[in-house]
């Protein structure tokens, strides 16, 4: 057996499969409006009445279809946020600000960046606008982040 | 004839270090079963089936279950039936449970691993979140949970001094504790000092990942009565989950309660408060702690009787820390801990799971 002082080989190696995930024709055609309208399209459960943003299909309390529901939004306020201040292979860009947000008129939140100054300008509850990308390829980054909304 | 109740017989876990470059992560699972059944004094052909506990994504392989088999006993004898859960090993342990109570086995052993040291968990949490709409923004355990930190802070009016006690608690139990991975208690100066990860989440308040493997075998009163020397009863388990982060108010955690309710009925009790003597909770951050014991109405027990053994916060692996936690109640209703704790006859384990502890299972354990 091994002895104390003996090392381990190790295999170094990554796995890289390459995939392709349909947002499905509810969510297309969000990502879409987002893009090329700047606006938000959610939908509703004819049941609860639940607004859901990003769009839901179904209900999931409910288990109904949803129907099309309300243009929310733009602006919406901040539940919570935080910002990371380690280094990940993940973020987009060096110490991603994040927030959780709930667009006006929606009954759930989403998760976004945040353009912010430091985390001093920001406090739950503050009003947020979105800042759409100069492109607008349809995507969750058609949507650049949210930044303080101006008059907030 | 009736299982009627079941029984915590064996416990045993991997060696405790927070990196185990020596060993494979199937080679950890062998040193946790292996002392399970030592502890337990039964041998493995007695053992009526198996139920693992593991991840993929953190093993690096799909299916990563079947890499445990043999390292679990799978094939001693004719062979046995092998099934694997995903999650907190406490949902595993259920299932083992439930496997006895339906009369289907005497007896299951459930053994859970993850080796922190072989991926980047920040990539693999990454992978928890909506790849449509959510995983291109970096998301990760940490920068999740910092969300929710805010809230419970801001809801239940917690001060950075709340979450220092936490840290400071959990340590020093955890100093004492042979099986802790962290056996080091915390100066003010090293929580005052400690860097901010996510603010409001410090270094200190993250509880840190470690390579580990724990197992238990379970047995039916009929099969415990001729084995076990000091076998643990299950008074009560149930789990129950919470919708995503993004469909809840993160500064609750509904579930837990609702868990912790059906464990209670299931072990015939009024209320937890007064019967509970000690609780063993998973908690991946420090906020988890005062919000856990919230929502659990244990919010008045004892510094001495929250996290005896330390808790998560001296060392934490995926799946593993809810057996953990289970394994480290079970030692101090036998009378195992080396640090000793009074009247502790009723013992409350948890264990959590996902983005900002989505789901939740509650285990009452009794002598």
């Amino acid at each position: 057996m091994a002895g104390a002082a003996e090392e381990a080989l190790v295999e170094k190696s990554r796995i890289a499969v390459p995939y392709k995930w349909s947002a499905g024709l509810t969510g297309s055609r969000f990502l879409k409006t987002v893009a090329a309208e700047r606006r938000f399209r959610a939908s509703r459960c004819p049941a609860c009445e639940k607004v859901f943003l990003p769009p839901a299909r179904a209900c999931g309390r409910c288990l109904r279809d949803c129907v099309d529901g309300p243009e929310v939004g733009p602006r919406g306020i901040l539940l919570s946020f935080t910002q990371a201040l380690y280094d990940s292979p993940a973020h987009p860009a060096k110490r991603p600000i994040y927030g959780l947000i709930r667009l006006d008129g929606a009954d759930t939140a989403v998760l976004h960046r945040l353009e912010a100054d430091s985390l001093d300008a920001l406090r739950i509850g503050l009003a947020v606008e979105p800042v759409f990308a100069a492109d607008g390829e349809p995507g969750v980054l058609a949507l650049r982040c949210f930044r303080p909304a101006v008059g907030s | 004839m009736s299982p009627g109740r079941v029984a915590v017989i064996g416990v045993g876990r991997s060696r405790p270090a927070f990196r185990r470059p020596e060993s494979g992560f199937a080679e950890l699972v062998h040193e946790a079963v292996t002392a399970c059944l030592e502890d337990a004094g039964v041998s493995i052909a007695e053992v009526g089936n198996i139920v693992t506990c593991s991840n993929d994504f953190m093993d690096g392989r799909t299916i990563s279950s079947m890499a445990v088999g043999d390292a679990a006993g799978a094939a001693a004898g004719e062979g046995k039936n092998i099934s694997t859960v995903e999650g907190d090993g406490t949902l595993a342990a259920y299932y083992g449970m439930s496997r006895i109570l339906s009369g289907g086995y005497a007896s299951t052993l459930v053994v859970a691993h993850a080796k922190h040291s072989e991926g980047d968990y920040r990539l693999i949490t990454n992978a928890w979140f909506d790849p449509i709409y959510e995983r291109a923004l970096g998301l990760d355990w940490m920068s999740a949970a910092a969300l929710q930190a805010r809230l419970v802070m801001d809801g239940r009016r917690l001060c950075v001094g709340d979450l220092d006690r936490v840290v400071e608690r959990n340590r020093r139990h955890g100093a004492g504790n042979p099986e802790a991975t962290l056996r080091a208690g915390v100066s003010p100066e090293e929580l005052s000092g400690s860097p901010m990860m996510a603010p409001p989440l410090r270094a200190a308040d993250i509880s840190p990942l470690a390579d580990g493997a724990a197992a238990l075998l379970l047995g039916s009163e009929e099969f415990a009565g001729g084995r076990a020397k000091r076998p643990v009863w299950v008074a009560g388990a149930a789990f129950s989950a919470d919708p995503r982060m993004t469909d809840r108010d993160l500064s609750g955690a509904p579930a837990l309660r609702r868990a912790a309710e059906s464990a209670r009925r299931m072990a015939g009790l009024e209320k937890l408060p007064g019967e509970v003597d000690f609780v063993e909770l998973d908690e991946s951050f420090s906020y988890q702690q005062p919000l856990w014991l919230a929502e659990l109405g244990l919010e008045t027990l004892d510094d001495e009787r929250i996290n005896p053994s330390g808790g998560s916060a001296c060392g934490r692996s995926e799946g593993v820390a809810g057996l953990d936690r289970i394994i480290a109640a079970a030692r101090r209703l036998r009378g195992d801990a080396p640090v000793p704790l009074k009247n502790a006859r009723l013992a409350l384990a948890h264990g959590s799971g996902g983005p900002c502890a989505q789901s939740h299972c509650v285990w009452l354990l009794g002598n």
